[in-house]
């Protein structure tokens, strides 16, 4: 069975749900192998990592692989695909695996395939374009098949896998130290999932009205434990911060369930959210086109329907 | 300074996209071509960087002949010249082909910043910057929201999904910068005069020194093996609501196990 890496993704040592998700479908290609890639790294994630099948772990809990932009990783990855010539390499697709995906791209003369929502046989990937409106299957033809997946693409299932572990070291070159990140900003968060993650998503839009009013859309988000969206007449005008524009400019998410408020669903808007797996629309307008793609469509004044919802959901817990 | 920045054409979101019977590659005759609407962002910060360091900012489109109409309006927001690069043999190619085009070019042009969007409409990949970065041997410093230079050095501020990095290097650098990190000017009437006489070179695969194996359908590292249109989802459920919308909606949930 072919080796597979999967590059894990972790906040503060801490496993994210996506990495579970590509083991996952790595286990169903081949074997897992994850890539541990900065510090932080405990037996906590270990446990977790051969739970959901990792056959190996490769640990370079270096720090100074996360001192720079990008590069340090794609070197790690490199040098463990000339020694271990895997199979393929799964990242997540965010903005920043996929960067690390070209980059490795380059230095193995692989090619790459992003975005990919499904991946079969002979790593040949599903992916959904032009804002949903055409399916893809593709793959990679010359070197090692590097994909990056969209999270929320397969439901993790703990599988234990070996879990055997290998310690790793690389030695940067020095164009792998240029982009020196001197300080890292977190800004307030709260407790809720990252959006590109997230299993739920609640987005409001131009139809919210002004920023307070927001957190009708926060509060409906909290009792469901999801994440909060916006489009882009919101961010644009300045009620939601940017970082949480949901669209064809703004992030990518395909969560289980999606709920917009009183946006109108533009196809700019539908690239960022299609291929989520249920949506619920809230519009006052029944002509609004996000009802084209809604499961379940309320045709209403969201200032009615979501207070309503909210309640009906704290009630029923 | 040598600011050269990437502006790629697209077909409009708005018309219907399509991908090619023949070699299923983007259909770019079928919808009208557009700049790229996040290389505007580039080309604003382009002018920006220019108008308080000084320089030359240069236009770098890699695309088929219809693409000069795309220059033309970067060049009408202030940018001095371009370079076209088209030629038959590059139709077809993929991320990993692009780059290498693209990095050929760039040597030849020269550089001190090379200033790009985070990413295209179109295929959507982001990651053209990266991988210049990988080619050219030169400091990534992507996904900015804001950018600083001062003599040799450039500062940038990462977007991340806790918030951001703040990212040092000294030039010569590939930076590609995210929607909303400036107001893209809009070109005004003595703006698009005088695009019309500025230059615009353009080069062959051969002047740029573009090994034609490594290019174009044949030389790509990815194919797409089949594709269709969506089918269209299964039609929803849509009540009005009489006062009960609110619960009714719960119902729904819970009956998808989501509550
Ligand atoms: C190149 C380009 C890139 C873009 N990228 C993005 C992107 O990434 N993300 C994005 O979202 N957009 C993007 N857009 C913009 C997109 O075209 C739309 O303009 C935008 O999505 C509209 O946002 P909206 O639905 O919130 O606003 P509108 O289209 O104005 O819709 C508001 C909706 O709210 C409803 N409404 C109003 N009041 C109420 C109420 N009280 N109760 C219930 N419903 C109500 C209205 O009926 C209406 O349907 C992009 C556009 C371009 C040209
Ligand atoms: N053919 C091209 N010509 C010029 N610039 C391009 C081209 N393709 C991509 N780019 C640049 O790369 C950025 C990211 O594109 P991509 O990596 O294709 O998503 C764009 O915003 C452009 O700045």
């Amino acid at each position: 069975m072919a080796e597979i890496l999967v590059l894990v993704e972790q906040v503060d040592g801490e496993v994210k749900k996506v990495t579970l998700e590509l083991l996952t479908l790595a286990r169903s290609l081949g074997s897992p192998s994850a890539v541990w890639a900065g510090p932080g790294y405990s037996a906590d994630a270990k446990a977790r990592l051969a739970e959901y099948g990792a056959d190996k772990v490769y640990v370079a809990d270096s720090a100074e692989i996360a001192d720079y932009v990008v590069a340090p990783k794609a070197e790690l990855l490199a040098q463990l695909v000339g020694s271990a010539a895997p199979g393929a390499v799964l990242v997540a697709a965010t903005a920043e695996g996929k960067e690390i995906a070209g980059r490795l791209a380059v230095k193995t003369g692989s090619g790459v395939i992003t975005d990919a929502v499904g991946l079969g046989e002979g790593f040949v990937a599903d992916q959904s374009i032009f804002g949903g409106g055409v399916n893809v299957h593709s793959r990679v033809t010359r070197g090692t098949p590097i994909v990056a997946v969209r999270p929320n693409s397969t439901a993790p299932v703990a599988t234990a896998g070996a879990g055997a572990e290998e310690q790793v070291t690389v030695a940067l070159s020095d164009s792998a130290r240029a982009a020196k990140i001197v300080e890292r900003v977190k800004q307030e968060k709260g407790a809720r999932p990252e959006l590109a993650e997230a299993a739920i998503v609640v987005s409001g839009g131009r139809g919210v009205g002004s920023a307070e009013n927001f957190a009708l859309i926060e509060k409906l988000a909290d009792t469901l434990g999801a994440a909060v969206g916006a489009s882009r007449a919101a961010t644009d005008a300045g009620w939601y911060p940017h970082q949480f524009q949901v669209g064809q400019t703004g992030k990518t998410v395909s969560p289980q369930l999606y709920i917009a408020a009183g946006i109108s669903g533009a196809i700019q808007h539908r690239a960022g959210m299609q291929t989520a797996k249920t949506i619920v629309a809230i519009n006052k307008d029944s002509e609004a086109p996000i009802f084209e793609l809604a499961d379940y469509g309320i045709v209403g004044d969201l200032f009615k329907v979501v207070p309503q919802l909210t309640e009906e959901i704290e009630k029923r817990k | 300074m040598n600011i050269v920045v990437c502006v790629k054409q697209v077909p409009d979101t708005a018309t219907e996209r399509k991908l090619r019977s023949d070699d299923k590659t983007l259909d770019r005759d079928a919808a009208d071509g557009v700049i790229n609407e996040l290389c505007e962002y580039a080309v604003e910060e382009a002018l920006r960087v220019k108008e308080a360091h000084g320089g030359e900012v240069t236009v770098l489109t890699m695309g088929p002949s219809k693409a000069t109409e795309t220059i033309r309006k970067a060049l009408a927001m202030g940018a001095d010249k371009a370079v076209h690069l088209v030629d038959d043999a590059l139709h077809g190619s993929d991320a990993l082909a692009t780059s290498y085009a693209m990095a050929q070019a760039l040597k030849k042009i020269g550089f001190d910043l090379v200033i790009l969007g985070s990413e295209s409409t179109d295929a959507r990949t982001g990651l053209l910057a990266a991988m210049l970065a990988e080619r050219l041997g030169a400091p990534q410093l992507t996904l900015a929201n804001k950018v600083e230079l001062s003599g040799q050095s450039i500062t940038i501020q990462r977007l991340t999904d806790y918030g951001y990095d703040k990212v040092e290097s000294t030039l010569p650098a590939v930076v590609s910068v995210v929607e909303k990190i400036n107001e893209p000017r809009y070109p005004s009437f003595k703006g698009i005069m005088a695009a019309k006489k500025k230059q615009v070179q353009t080069l062959g695969i051969a002047d740029a020194e573009i090994d034609a194996a490594q290019v174009g359908l044949a030389g790509a590292w990815s194919e797409v093996v089949d594709f269709a249109a969506a089918p269209p989802r299964a039609a929803g459920t849509i009540v009005k609501d009489e006062g009960d919308g609110g619960s009714r909606a719960a119902e729904y949930l819970a009956s998808k196990k989501f509550i």
